[in-house]
Order: structure tokens, then C-alpha cells, then sequence
């Protein structure tokens, strides 16, 4: 154990902890200002907001020796008796010249800037710059230019803290941004006919941490008090990256990454970053339908109240014959379950099959270690489970189909919630000959046409619940915006379906799945806010023999 | 004093002095043998280390002891940098030891690599030195030809390659990590330090970089020995317990408004007045001396009276200067103006500094955006406190920039407006009359292209 003293606080860091000024002082609630530091990216102490004055404490006299000058809090160590002073006049003066150096250029146009109100040049600006403005040199006016078609460049704004330049260095490897000129007219750049176009390219907007790299995507969108953030996690691939998800009055403006080193460390990939537009898409279906039976033929679908499906539905399945239920990779452990068990508690020999498991391409890792999965659902080792549970070896989705299309079943319920088209023609042909065909989605599809009952479904961030990764980390997540009127997430649907009380409580049912179920033993206790790594349980297990 | 003879100079002036046949003639490259026969690589820093050569590029690091800073049984490559990037305002030693003596610096960038166990030394060569360049190169293919460079040189186990790197004119190419930076081909941007170059260096191995003159200087050491060495110069002041003494020849360029400029070789620790007087042939024109830039821009400024300081490692700093710098003295007039001197040295450093560090980046160009104010008649007085504020928080020597461009930027603005602040207000009330005792933000100026 190393003691560092903080001002006049004592803080202990672990044997194994290398942890720098800034860190150290963040165990004792002290923050030091800093802009080129970040902990995913290598150090380079250029930007001097995080200067202090440290020393040595002699562990035997007590004595402190200080260092003469003032060291970036960034690149010094804290070892056992570093004393850092992060307060003193000296320091404070240093900060306020370095504040008031970078705002001489700057244009000061904030209340156009996309970043005012989570700027740190702001922020920093109140607590420790000038309190009035000594250079009298007329800014900058606002020059701009795209850097690639997700990011745009508010030259001006900059404050050369090449973060963006390190990030495409270290963790892309693609190394588009660089920095041209020198001196006050350095700017941030990309070579002639090489924009800044790697998979990960949003990200280089949330390490800025002024308002120069702006995200075309949420530019002029919202002013970012208005935004309010929500814990979720990404539902793009498979990695499921732990995103804050932001919306205002029911509409998603923005996700970002959440910092979760298990995962995904501080980064997300622009797939899922702009991934959430369909989400809002006006083609959504809204409005349950129902295409009673006309002889032998189905009818034309009619809209219906949800009050209808909930008193019809259940009479429908009880007279259902072989029964099988498709459970989709976007539906939640939670979902996965309810409906399962619902059906089940209906027909005791339904099959429980896997939905269609999107792969596009191969996974794709970065020189930083980041992974954009092939698999592009969130979940499927969720619903295999649950699978897997109620109906032992799995059946896969084009198992089921070849099933459906030699008529092995009277009533098929499909879940979907795909972002894009899933199943083609030739798949819905085989669904055409089933008398009973539930389908629950949020797009209209060649299924969705052959539908008896067509439910409308939850999308990304309109559902509570647990996904598990491809690494089998289980992480759970609130809605962050309503489903849009007239459509109802899956999970509040078996809610209602199995006769439960109030609102869909996902948490109740995770308790409940890990108790039925071994593989989610260690859901059990409440998730902690990155997640449950259930393969540690599997280890116990395997550890205890088959008998446990 | 008057009977120094010249050593790092000594071949000057002779016929064809750059060549590998007149240099051997006069004894030339027999240090190197001697060495190379008789003594271990430690022996050599020892040596090195014992004659208290210090680096003659600016900072005046002991020499042998940065060579023993390279970590023991190391397994290569070790690199050695020779800094030709000359680039510190009327300095230009290393330019005539380069383009008329190149076997003497030659000699000593083999000896020195003999003694760290460099294979392979690169010398980044300022890209304004044609004639050097030819020189450098024509003396090492000729090294070449000799089985002086190469495989196992004249039949030892020491090997050698020596590479000319061309700069692209930077300023900051002299600092030796933002060197090693351009060198990798890289931005000239100073590397944090630790680690330090001698641990991981340029292609992140150990390097040691090395002046041109502190090179040629080695020649002399290991021909002549230190004690020879030692009895050049001025010793440690007793008083400073952070001197390290300043033994050696040293080269001293004289410029500026003297009769006679030019390079002139003297022991460390003669005064200023002597380097104009008796080498400069005095202020020219018949004029007064008012003020004298003791060793490049960067290290500040000496008025008149202070001219009898001796350029040595110590002294300067007694009068508020920087240090010894590159030992080029600057000589202005009576009819020189303090405010151009400044706005000049501002634009100099505004320009050169690379932006990677803050305080530096925007207090240089701030500071030059300043005295163009000041110039063109808009100055207030208070604009002097916010100068010197400026120059009291930028650089290495307060810890707020990585390298020590930024004191070389502050030095000029510390002591011009130190040593000099009558006339610079003086300056101020006559072109703004109206307007020298406003302290309210005033109007801003256009900025124009400060390039």
C-alpha cells in the first residue's frame, strides 16, 4: 500500500495501482483541471491546466521536500509519500494563465456552440480563469470544415489538446487527423482526399473537450441541457457497449459511450452511435391488427384495441394445436422468459426456437483493443438460454422455418424488432400455410403481412431488461423513451398476458429467472451498473463437478 | 590571455582545411587511433567526464556525464545525434567548423561513439547550410574511403555508420527531443521527459545527442588529455554549488553593429567587452554601446554597463541572463530602439514555437500581438506588467512548458523590459498620448497575418 498525500488529505493506492496526480487526487474528491490527459490515451502534458506542485514526504521525519517548480499532475506518478498541492497560489495563477491563454483566440460563440453547457472550457473558465478578459485582440470569427461525413471542425474553438489526433493514432490505428502549422496558427486537419472516415470516428466528439469537433449527426439538435441521460447498453452487435442514451420529450437525440473497461473502456463504434434513427422512423407499426380466420383463408387484418388482444389472445392459444414461439435476439432475458413461460403455462409442449441471428461480415478489432462484433443483435446468449431451458437442444431459426414450411405447427408466435429487414419472402412463404401466425415487430415485413394477430413492438431504448453480451456479461438498462402510441414493449405484454399486477417490473422477473435458471445464478443479487459476468458462476460450476 | 592559441580554429585559414589530407597532415584523426587502440569506451567518459566539458549547444550539460547516463550492457543499437540544427540567431560556430574543419567534428563524433557504443550517428544538419552539408558529406565519404567509417574501422571490433539528416528549418528541431522527433520524421514536437533520451531516445532506443563544437571539443580532449583541457577556462565558483566550473576553448560569434564581426575563439570566461572590443573591433561607426545579446536571443540582454560580465557557464545569471547559450554576442547601437529589439525577439518566438504547450503557444503570440500594439502607438503602460507576467510564467525554469523555447521566449521580455523599462514607457506616453494611462480594454486591432 502507497499513502499520497493530497493537499492536506492522505489517500492509499493498491500495490498494483499505477495511478498519476490527477487520478490520485480524484480518490481524495479533489478534481484537477485537465484537458489533453485521458486515461485511454497516451500522455502527452501539453495542455498545462493540470499543473500542481508536488514533493516527498520522508516516511521517517515526516518532512516534506517540495519540488521547486510546477509539474503537470498528468505525467507525475503517485508513489508512496508524493505529496501533491493542488491549491496553493502558485498553482491557482499557473491554471488562470493557461485558462486565459487558450480564450485569447477563441471565438467565444457559445451561444451557438453545440457543447456549451458540457464544455470544459467553460467550466473551467468559472472556476479558475480570469475574471476579466486582459487580451484586447479581437478572436477569431468561426471557421468550419467537415473532417469526414460524421464529424465537422470548429477550427477557432480548438485547443490543441490532441486528444482527436491521439485517438485515431493509438485506438483507431487509421490515423486520419494530424496537426498542421505551428505555433497560435496550429489547426487541427486531415490530409487532402483522406477524411477522417474510421468506424469509430464519433467518438473523437465526446473526448474533445471543447465544442471543436462537433457530431454532424446531433448538430444544432438540442441544447444539451435539455437532454436528459439514461444508463443503456447499445443493441447494435453483440459487444453491447454500455451508452448513455439522451432524449427530450420521448425523442432519442444522441447516445455516447459510458465508460465500462469489461466492455467497451470509453468508446462505442459509429454503428451503434448513429444506429438509433430507426427508432424514430414514421413507418414504425403502430396499432395491434387482427385478421380473424374466414374459412379456410385469412382475412382482411382490422384494427383492434390491446384490450382485445389481452381477452382474445389467450383463448386463441389455448385452442392453438402444436404450438411454437420464436424468441429474438432483441428481446430481453426478461421478455424471453415471460413469453416463454407465458406460452408454456398454455400449451406445456410448445417449442421454444431462437429467432434469426444477424451476422454481417467478421468481427473487427482495433489496435486499441475495441471489437464491432459480426453478430448484430445484443442478445442471443440471452434468449438461448431461456431457449434452452424450456425446450433443451436449440432450435435455430432456420431449423424452425424448414419446420414451419412442412406444416409441423398450427400456431408459430414471432418475435422481432429487428432495426432493419429481417426476413425475406421466401422465409414468410413458409409461414403463410400457418393457421394461427402471431407476430410481434416494429416494421411491416412480408411476415408481418401474413400475420393473424400483428402485435406492434418495442424498439432500442424503449424497453427495461438484461441483455448478455457475446462474452456472457449480463447488463441491465431502463427505457430511456416510450414505445410511440399504439405500440407496447414485448415485456409489457406477457405482464398483462400472465395475469400480473401494475406495470411490467423486469427486475422481479430477473430475480425469477435466476433462480430457475442455473446459468443466470449470479443475476440474483441487484446488477451492478456494468454488469454481471455469468461465465464466473459456469466456472463454479464446472469447478463443483457435473452433480452441483 | 593574449597568447591563446587556437585550437578548435587552428586548421582555419589553411588551404583546402576541409579536406582528409590536410587534416591528417597536421595530426589529424591520430587522437582517434590512439584511442581506439589503448583505451576502453569507459575510459574515454572518464576522460570525458574528468576534463569538465560542458555541452557547448546551449544548456551546458556536462558532456560525460550524459554519456554515462546510457544504461550499462545495453544491446543496441545505441544511437548518437550530432544537433547541426544551428539555429539560434547570430550564432553560427558550428557552421564554420562544419564547412572548413569537418574531420575535426568528424573525429569527435568517432570518438564519441566510441565511448557510448554508437553504431550508427545521425547528424541533422539545419537545412540553411548548403556549403556544409557538400562539406560534411564530402569528408565522410572521403572517412569512408579511408576505412576510417564503416565495418570494424581499421580492424577493431567498432563499427560505424554516420547518416546526414537535412532539417526542414525549424528552431525547434535544435531542441534535442523535438531532434529526435523530426529525425524519426515525425512533428518536431519535445518529447515529456522522463524518460530522457539517453534511456529512450530516437526509434525509442538509448541516444545521446551532442552539439557540434562539444564534439569537435572531444577531439582536443582525447589528443591533448584533461587536464589540458582543464587549465582553459574559468573553475567552479565555490560560491554556486550547482556550477560545474566552464573549462575549454570556446567559440564566440560576434555581430551586430561592430567593426569587425565574426567567429572567434577565446577560454571560456573572457568578457563580454573583450569579445567586442578587442575581437568585434569595437561598436562601429563611432558610436556607443547600449546593450549586447550575451549568447543568442534567447538568453537575454546585457546593457552597457553590464558588459564586463564574463561569457562563461556561471556569470550570467548574476545579471539576470538565461545562461551562456550559443556564446553569440549581439551588439546594438546607440540608435537601437528597445521596442524594436523586443517586437523582434517576439516575433522570432511567436513564430518558432512549435504549439504544443499552452503557456508557450498563446503567450508568445500574445506577447508579439502586444508589442505590435504597442508599435504602432496604441500602447498603455500596463501592457509592460502583462509582458512581464507573461514572461514570468512561460517556460521550463517556472514548469509550465514541456521544453525551453519558452524561456528563451521569456528572457528577452524579463530583461528588455527589466533593464530598459524608462525607455519602453517613455516609448509608450509619446506615441499615445492620449491613451498610455488606460487600463479598460481598449478596441482591438485587426490581426493581420503575423507570419
Amino acid at each position: 500500500m502507497a499513502t499520497v498525500y493530497i493537499n492536506n488529505q492522505e489517500v492509499t493506492i493498491g500495490d498494483n495501482e499505477r495511478l498519476n496526480g490527477i487520478q490520485a487526487a480524484a480518490r481524495a474528491g479533489v478534481q484537477i483541471p485537465h484537458y489533453c490527459w485521458h486515461p485511454g490515451l497516451s500522455v502527452v502534458a501539453s495542455c498545462r491546466m493540470c499543473l500542481v506542485e508536488t514533493g516527498t514526504r520522508n516516511p521517517e521525519t515526516g518532512e516534506v521536500s517540495m519540488f521547486p517548480k510546477l509539474v503537470p499532475a498528468c505525467q507525475t506518478p503517485a508513489k508512496d509519500g508524493t505529496v501533491f498541492i493542488t491549491d496553493s497560489e502558485k498553482v491557482r495563477k499557473a491554471r488562470a494563465f493557461v485558462e486565459e491563454a487558450l480564450l485569447i483566440d477563441h471565438p467565444i460563440d457559445c451561444p451557438i456552440c453545440d457543447k456549451a453547457g458540457e464544455c470544459l472550457l467553460q467550466d473551467y473558465h468559472f472556476e479558475h480563469g480570469q475574471p476579466e478578459r486582459r487580451a484586447d485582440i479581437k478572436p477569431f470569427t468561426s471557421r468550419k470544415r467537415p473532417m469526414g461525413d460524421t464529424v465537422m471542425l470548429f477550427v477557432d474553438r480548438c485547443v490543441m489538446c490532441s486528444r482527436c489526433v491521439r485517438f485515431c493514432r493509438e485506438v483507431t490505428g487509421t490515423s486520419e487527423l494530424m496537426v498542421v502549422n505551428r505555433g497560435a496558427h496550429e489547426e487541427i486537419d486531415v490530409f487532402p482526399g483522406k477524411p477522417l472516415a474510421n468506424k469509430m470516428s464519433g467518438n473523437v466528439v465526446d473526448l474533445c473537450p471543447v465544442g471543436a469537433l462537433g457530431d454532424r449527426d446531433f448538430l444544432y439538435e438540442q441544447r444539451v441541457w435539455f437532454l436528459k441521460r439514461h444508463k443503456s447498453v447499445c443493441s447494435s452487435c453483440s459487444t453491447g457497449c454500455s451508452i448513455w442514451a439522451e432524449e427530450n420529450q420521448d425523442r432519442i437525440y444522441r447516445l455516447k459511450p459510458r465508460e465500462n473497461q469489461h466492455i467497451n473502456k470509453w468508446w462505442m463504434c459509429d454503428e451503434g452511435r448513429y444506429g438509433f434513427h430507426y427508432v424514430h422512423d414514421p413507418k414504425r407499426l403502430i396499432g395491434p391488427q387482427h385478421r380473424p380466420a374466414q374459412g379456410g383463408s385469412k382475412g382482411e387484418p382490422q384494427k383492434v384495441e390491446w384490450e382485445q388482444v389481452f381477452n382474445d389472445l389467450p383463448q386463441a392459444l389455448a385452442k392453438g394445436g402444436r404450438t411454437a414461439v420464436v424468441l429474438s435476439p432483441f428481446l430481453t432475458v426478461e421478455e424471453a422468459y415471460l413469453l416463454a413461460k407465458y406460452v408454456r403455462s398454455i400449451n406445456s409442449e410448445a417449442l421454444i426456437a431462437v429467432g434469426h441471428v444477424p451476422v454481417v461480415g467478421t468481427d473487427e478489432t482495433f489496435p486499441g483493443g475495441f471489437t464491432i462484433r459480426a453478430e448484430k443483435c445484443p442478445n442471443r446468449r440471452g434468449v438461448e438460454e431461456i431457449a434452452k431451458h424450456f425446450s433443451g437442444p436449440l432450435t435455430s431459426w432456420p431449423d424452425l422455418v424448414s419446420k414451419v414450411a412442412a406444416g409441423a405447427f398450427d400456431t408459430v408466435w414471432v418475435t422481432g424488432s429487428y432495426p432493419h429487414e429481417w426476413v425475406d419472402e421466401a422465409a414468410a412463404q413458409a409461414f403463410a400455410k400457418v393457421p394461427q401466425l402471431i407476430v410481434q415487430d416494429i416494421f411491416p415485413s412480408p411476415l408481418t403481412e401474413q400475420a393473424n394477430w400483428l402485435l406492434p413492438a418495442a424498439a432500442f431504448g424503449e424497453r427495461p431488461g438484461s441483455y448478455v453480451n457475446h462474452a456472457d456479461r449480463l447488463q441491465s438498462f431502463d427505457w430511456v423513451v416510450r414505445p410511440p402510441q399504439g405500440a407496447r414493449s414485448e415485456g409489457s405484454v406477457y405482464w398483462r398476458l400472465l395475469g400480473e399486477s401494475g406495470l411490467f417490473r423486469p427486475k422481479e422477473v430477473l430475480r425469477e429467472v435466476a433462480a430457475e435458471i442455473p446459468y443466470f445464478h449470479l443475476a440474483a443479487d441487484p446488477i451492478p451498473e456494468l454488469g454481471v459476468d455469468l461465465k464466473l458462476n459456469q466456472l463454479a460450476e464446472t469447478a463443483a463437478g457435473p452433480s452441483a | 590571455m593574449s597568447e591563446f592559441e587556437p585550437v578548435l580554429l587552428a586548421n582555419i585559414g589553411k588551404e583546402d582545411s576541409h579536406t582528409l589530407k590536410v587534416y591528417e597532415s597536421s595530426g589529424g584523426y591520430q587522437a582517434f587511433r590512439r584511442v581506439l587502440k589503448e583505451m576502453s569506451p569507459a575510459d574515454v567518459i572518464e576522460l570525458v567526464k574528468a576534463s569538465g566539458l560542458r555541452g557547448r549547444g546551449g544548456a551546458g550539460f556536462p558532456c560525460g556525464m550524459k554519456w554515462s547516463f546510457l544504461p550499462k550492457d545495453h544491446p543496441g543499437p545505441i544511437y548518437m545525434c550530432v544537433n547541426a540544427d544551428e539555429s539560434e540567431p547570430a550564432t553560427f560556430n558550428n557552421r564554420i567548423l562544419m564547412e572548413l574543419d569537418p574531420h575535426q567534428v568528424l573525429e569527435g563524433v568517432l570518438i564519441g561513439c566510441y565511448a557510448t557504443r554508437a553504431t550508427t550517428a545521425y547528424i541533422y544538419l539545419r537545412y540553411e547550410y548548403p556549403l556544409a552539408l557538400k562539406r560534411m558529406q564530402g569528408a565522410i565519404d572521403e572517412l569512408y574511403a579511408a576505412g576510417l567509417l564503416g565495418k570494424n574501422i581499421l580492424g577493431s571490433e567498432f563499427s560505424l555508420d554516420i547518416y546526414i539528416h537535412r532539417g526542414a528549418a525549424a528552431y525547434i528541431c535544435g531542441e534535442e527531443t523535438g531532434l529526435i522527433e523530426s529525425l524519426e520524421g515525425k512533428r518536431a514536437w519535445p518529447r515529456i521527459k522522463p524518460p530522457f533520451p539517453a534511456v529512450e531516445g530516437v526509434f525509442r532506443k538509448p541516444t545521446v545527442v551532442n552539439n557540434i563544437e562539444t564534439l569537435a571539443c572531444v577531439t582536443h580532449i582525447a589528443a591533448r588529455g584533461a587536464d589540458w583541457f582543464k587549465s582553459i577556462g574559468v573553475p567552479a565558483d565555490p560560491n554556486n554549488p550547482r556550477d560545474a566550473g566552464s573549462y575549454g576553448p570556446k567559440l564566440y560569434c560576434v555581430s551586430g553593429h561592430v567593426n569587425r564581426p565574426g567567429c572567434y575563439e577565446a577560454p571560456l570566461g573572457i568578457t563580454c567587452r573583450h569579445v567586442i572590443e578587442e575581437f568585434g573591433g569595437g561598436v562601429w561607426k563611432g558610436r556607443k554601446g547600449k546593450a549586447a545579446v550575451p549568447g543568442g536571443i534567447s538568453m537575454g540582454l546585457l546593457t552597457e554597463a553590464e558588459w564586463d560580465t564574463p561569457l562563461d557557464f556561471n556569470s550570467l545569471a548574476k545579471v539576470g541572463c538565461l545562461g551562456l547559450g550559443t556564446a553569440a554576442v549581439t551588439v546594438m547601437d546607440e540608435t537601437v530602439s528597445m521596442v524594436d529589439y523586443l517586437h523582434n525577439c517576439c516575433r522570432f518566438f511567436a513564430h518558432e514555437s512549435c504549439g504544443q504547450c499552452t503557456p508557450c503557444r498563446e503567450g508568445t503570440s500574445w506577447a508579439l500581438r502586444m508589442m505590435e500594439r504597442i508599435k504602432a502607438g496604441k500602447g498603455r503602460l500596463k501592457d509592460l506588467d502583462l509582458l512581464l507576467e507573461i514572461g514570468d510564467t512561460i517556460g521550463i525554469i517556472p514548469g509550465t512548458t514541456i521544453c525551453g523555447l519558452a524561456d528563451g521566449a521569456a528572457w528577452p521580455m524579463k530583461n528588455a523590459i527589466r533593464k530598459f523599462r524608462d525607455e519602453f514607457e517613455d516609448y509608450i506616453k509619446r506615441t499615445n498620448p492620449n491613451g498610455y494611462m488606460e487600463t479598460k480594454p481598449v478596441e482591438a486591432l485587426e490581426v493581420i497575418g503575423l507570419h
